[in-house]
């Protein structure tokens, strides 16, 4: 039994601690966001937050997570009510067929809030590694540009 | 409450209306999670494609459900449809859902491929909506005792335009029931004047949800009771199973499934099954090598193995002797490798096989034939098997998805529960059927002053249909293979060349080598992404350089002089300018102590009907051989685009894929195996090595020119681009794809 506190919510899931986490996510806890892409950790579709960071989910063994926090897609906000680089990907249509969006949203959200504002060639060494079939690569580019400039005007202030 | 347009819960349901007659049609219970809980022993054998009701059906509160049979593939085209059916209807577009691939409740319009979806799809939503909003307003002048004439129509509103207060809603006046009208192909449609959404850049609406994680793919249907499935492919070409050795209490384990060459498990939990599947001992029968040893290996068998077949596409003028006779003659062969779809998601299918009745969910491109497959492989009849379309991963013509679906289907019939099957990454990138290989050997003559007289093209290549671009038979399928006794099509399919230049003398020839050894294995070919155009432009447009080379002619120059088409010089002039092109011959001067040369190339490909031009710009390091693509412009010719902010993501995205094919893929093999299994082992473009930018022309863009289709046309120029651009850097000719440093490296060391 491992516990786990994922979008906020406490839960508790009775698998074998080697079951990958992303099975767990989809498949115990219903959950959209991360998907399989590779199970390799080769491709990225299945980034999620652990503890604020970008993970590949696929390699991540449940029992190794107990009292840890994820977050997925879903966690970050709704189609209505959007989280800002998820409603920086809608802006800039940084899509094709989506398969792979959530992986490109969560590692975006991730690197844009350690260093807002990065410049272009951050952003491209930050997003490198993530696999995107379809070829939607320069609107992945803009939409991480938007929402590093978004992180600019949002960020905390120095205190 | 609005419904968004594009895919909702509302898309895949019946509501307060029905499609068609109640007696058709059976009413499902709400929510995705669910099966229908008592299918009907029969669903129509056809959604009667002259039953208005079967395109357009109005709900009381105004909402609307269109139906066609297309599918999205990813490319945006449920919301072009939703802008389409919004416009004619004059309903609000937020009120209008897509419903799409769902052989019960969707006319079969085959699926989508062929880039023909707004052509086929569109067309038909539009035919549709006008002949709705003729019977809609045919019942308002009832209504409100009011000649039509007198009538108009906006948001859903039908009002008298004398006395604007009395209206009555679309809802309203139908009232729950269906339209019962017969679709008048004659049926009068709007002027593009009219046109309020179409033709205008409306934000897709398949976004928002895709970016919360909401969007209802495939891989998220979830049925009660359901198993989890996963097969075992032969590790090998030629491997027959001898037998599964027995094994002791497996986590979750409910069934190990053979027939014939077939091997599938079937367990609780997902990731039990792809346990099972790693670690379950089978035994093969040893490999027969039958792939040539490598790639060297490949192309010379293509060049020296016996023709099965011959197709001339074009013969002008008397190309032998012509070469005989010129002045200065140049000859050049190029290569094209096996490609993967790859896709970004490893196919799922999910299959319930009753006693009566069989339903299968697919996230391929083409559901009504697999209905055929389907019923063949269970031997049931037609009527009792449905096959809904849900959203898969995005997919570029015949990959793994179908195969997943019959993989499904095998494994819910064997344990008499619903099953889902997961692909996992080895499947779809070693098992996909695969893009053809060609060899292409191309010869020109120019004459005295440099003019080009002959130009003889011709290809030997696999067909690209060893296996059946649609799978209507179950021998179609890996399934219906490995099971054996099932017949397959499949068909010759030429690597054939499609520019229309003008030469006294020119020749357009292909043959076909046999590839049937490649069935049963992962390098059987059929349809990738603009099925063989890559290859055929790469040799065609590359020779054109390789000739104005010879000439000493500025590419752009030589290529207009020998374009007739209007449409096609317009697109390379357009390409042209918008990059600044300086007219000159290749390759550029080197400067003396350079480290990074640049240069830029052009191409140019018509594509049933649409027309695209494109220059490539690159900068390469001499001293590796290592380059960069730093920017392409492309221009683009496809008729009138129905919207046009998605037509930029389009074409970004066939450029993008196109130059991941050129500067990366190709299948790796050797005699007895795939070896491409992987992302490592079928590597792809990464975002490090984007262009900076895609500068897109788009020409002809005007109501009166028919839509031609963008899901492919912009693959095609995109590798001898880059190619005559790499040649005009460096002086170094490519003549391979992929177009690797190394090659360039030994080239410029030559």
């Amino acid at each position: 039994m491992t516990t786990i506190t994922v979008n906020g919510r406490v839960s508790t899931v009775d698998v074998p601690p080697a079951t990958p986490l992303l099975y767990v996510l989809r498949n115990d806890l219903r959950l959209d966001g991360p998907r399989l892409g590779c199970g390799l950790g080769q491709c990225g579709a299945c980034t999620v937050h652990l503890d604020g960071e970008a993970v590949r989910s696929c390699l991540l063994p449940v029992g190794a997570l107990a009292g840890r926090t994820i977050t997925t897609l879903e966690g970050l906000g709704t189609a209505e009510s959007p989280h800002p680089v998820a409603a920086a990907f809608v802006a800039e249509q940084a899509a094709q067929c989506g398969y792979c969006l959530s992986g490109w949203i969560m590692t975006t959200a991730a690197l844009v809030a350690r260093e807002p504002g990065a410049p272009d060639a951050a952003l491209r060494r930050g997003l490198a590694g993530l696999k995107c079939r379809c070829g939607t690569h320069l609107a992945f580019l803009r939409a991480a540009r938007r929402a590093a400039d978004q992180a600019v005007v949002t960020a905390p202030l120095p205190s | 409450m609005s419904a968004p347009a594009g895919l909702t819960r509302r898309g895949f349901l019946a509501r307060g209306g029905v499609l068609v007659a109640a007696a058709l049609l059976p009413r499902l219970p709400p929510g995705l999670d669910a099966a229908p809980v008592d299918p009907p022993a029969r669903w129509p054998e056809l959604v009667p494609p002259e039953a208005l009701a079967s395109w357009i059906a109005i709900e009381e509160d105004g909402t609307v459900t269109a139906a066609v049979g297309k599918i999205e593939a990813g490319m945006g085209i449920s919301t072009a449809f939703a802008q389409i059916v919004a416009d004619e209807l004059d309903a609000p577009f937020a009120a209008v859902s897509i419903r799409m691939g769902d052989t019960a409740r969707t006319v079969d319009q085959r699926g989508t491929g062929s880039s023909n979806g707004i052509v086929q799809g569109g067309a038909a939503l539009r035919r549709a909506a006008a002949q709705a909003r003729q019977a809609l307003l045919a019942l308002a002048a009832e209504h409100l005792a009011t000649p039509v004439e007198e009538l108009t129509v906006a948001d859903g509103v039908v009002q008298v335009v004398a006395d604007p207060a009395r209206t009555v809603a679309y809802g309203t006046l139908v009232a729950g029931r269906a339209l019962s009208a017969v679709v008048d192909p004659a049926v009068p449609v709007k002027s593009p004047l009219e046109y309020r959404l179409v033709g205008h850049a409306v934000p897709r609406t398949d976004l928002p949800p895709k970016a919360a994680g909401t969007y209802e793919f495939l891989v998220n249907l979830r049925l009660p009771g359901m198993l989890h499935g996963a097969v075992i492919r032969p590790p090998a070409a030629g491997c027959r199973l001898i037998g599964v050795d027995s094994f002791d209490a497996m986590p979750g384990l409910v069934r190990v499934v053979t027939r014939g060459d077939f091997v599938g498990v079937v367990c609780e939990r997902e990731e039990q099954a792809r346990d099972v599947a790693r670690g379950l001992g089978v035994r093969w029968t040893e490999p027969e090598a039958r792939f040539p040893a490598d790639a060297d290996a490949l192309y010379r068998h293509l060049r020296e193995a016996p023709v099965v077949a011959d197709d001339t596409a074009e013969s002008v003028g008397e190309v032998g002797s012509a070469l005989a006779q010129a002045a200065r003659s140049l000859e050049a062969v190029y290569e094209y490798p096996f490609q993967s779809h790859a896709c970004m998601g490893p196919a799922c299918g999910v299959a319930d096989v009753r006693t009566d009745a069989v339903t299968v969910w697919m996230g391929g491109q083409k559901p009504y034939p697999l209905r055929s497959a389907v019923a063949e492989m269970l031997n049931r009849p037609l009527e009792t098997v449905r096959v809904i379309w849900l959203p898969g991963p995005g997919s570029y013509g015949m990959n793994d998805a179908d195969d997943a679906a019959m993989d499904a289907v095998v494994l819910s019939a064997t344990v008499g529960r619903p099953v889902r099957v997961q692909h996992q990454r080895a499947d779809a990138t070693a098992w996909d059927p695969k893009g053809p290989p060609a060899s292409i050997r191309v010869a020109g003559g120019l004459d005295a002053d440099g003019r080009i007289t002959v130009f003889d093209w011709e290809s030997r290549a696999f067909s690209a249909r060893i296996r059946n671009p649609s799978t209507s038979r179950a021998g179609d399928s890996l399934a219906g293979e490995l099971i054996g006794g099932f017949p397959g099509g499949g068909a010759p399919r030429f690597t054939h060349s499609q520019e229309t230049y003008i030469f006294p003398h020119k020749r357009r020839h292909a043959r076909l080598i046999d590839w049937g050894c490649s069935r049963t294995t992962g390098l059987r070919t059929s349809h990738l992404r603009d099925p063989v155009g890559p290859a055929a432009c790469f040799a065609s447009e590359s020779f054109i350089d390789e000739l104005a080379a010879a000439a000493g002619r500025d590419p752009v120059a030589l290529r207009l002089e020998y374009l007739a088409d209007a449409r096609d010089r317009a697109v390379v002039a357009a390409a042209a300018e918008r990059a600044g092109w300086q007219a000159r011959p290749s390759p550029q001067p080197r400067p003396p102590d350079a480290n990074h040369v640049c240069g830029r190339g052009i191409a140019y490909a018509p594509r049933n009907g649409a027309t695209v031009a494109m220059v490539a710009e690159v900068e390469v390091e001499l001293a590796t051989g290592r380059y960069r693509v730093t920017r392409f412009v492309v221009a683009h010719d496809c008729g009138f685009v129905v919207n046009p902010l998605n037509l930029r993501g389009t074409i970004e995205a066939n450029v993008i894929q196109a130059m991941s094919r050129a500067l990366h893929e190709e299948v790796r093999f050797d005699a007895t195996h795939v070896r491409s299994v992987d992302w490592l082992s079928y590597p792809i473009l990464d975002i490090t090595e984007v262009p900076d930018a895609i500068d897109i022309v788009v020409l002809n863009n005007t109501p009166t020119a028919p839509p031609r289709g963008a899901g492919e046309p912009a693959t095609r120029p995109v590798a001898a681009a880059i190619a005559n651009a790499l040649f005009d850097a460096t002086g170094v000719r490519l003549r391979r794809v992929p177009l690797r440093p190394a090659d360039l490296l030994a080239g410029l060391n030559a």
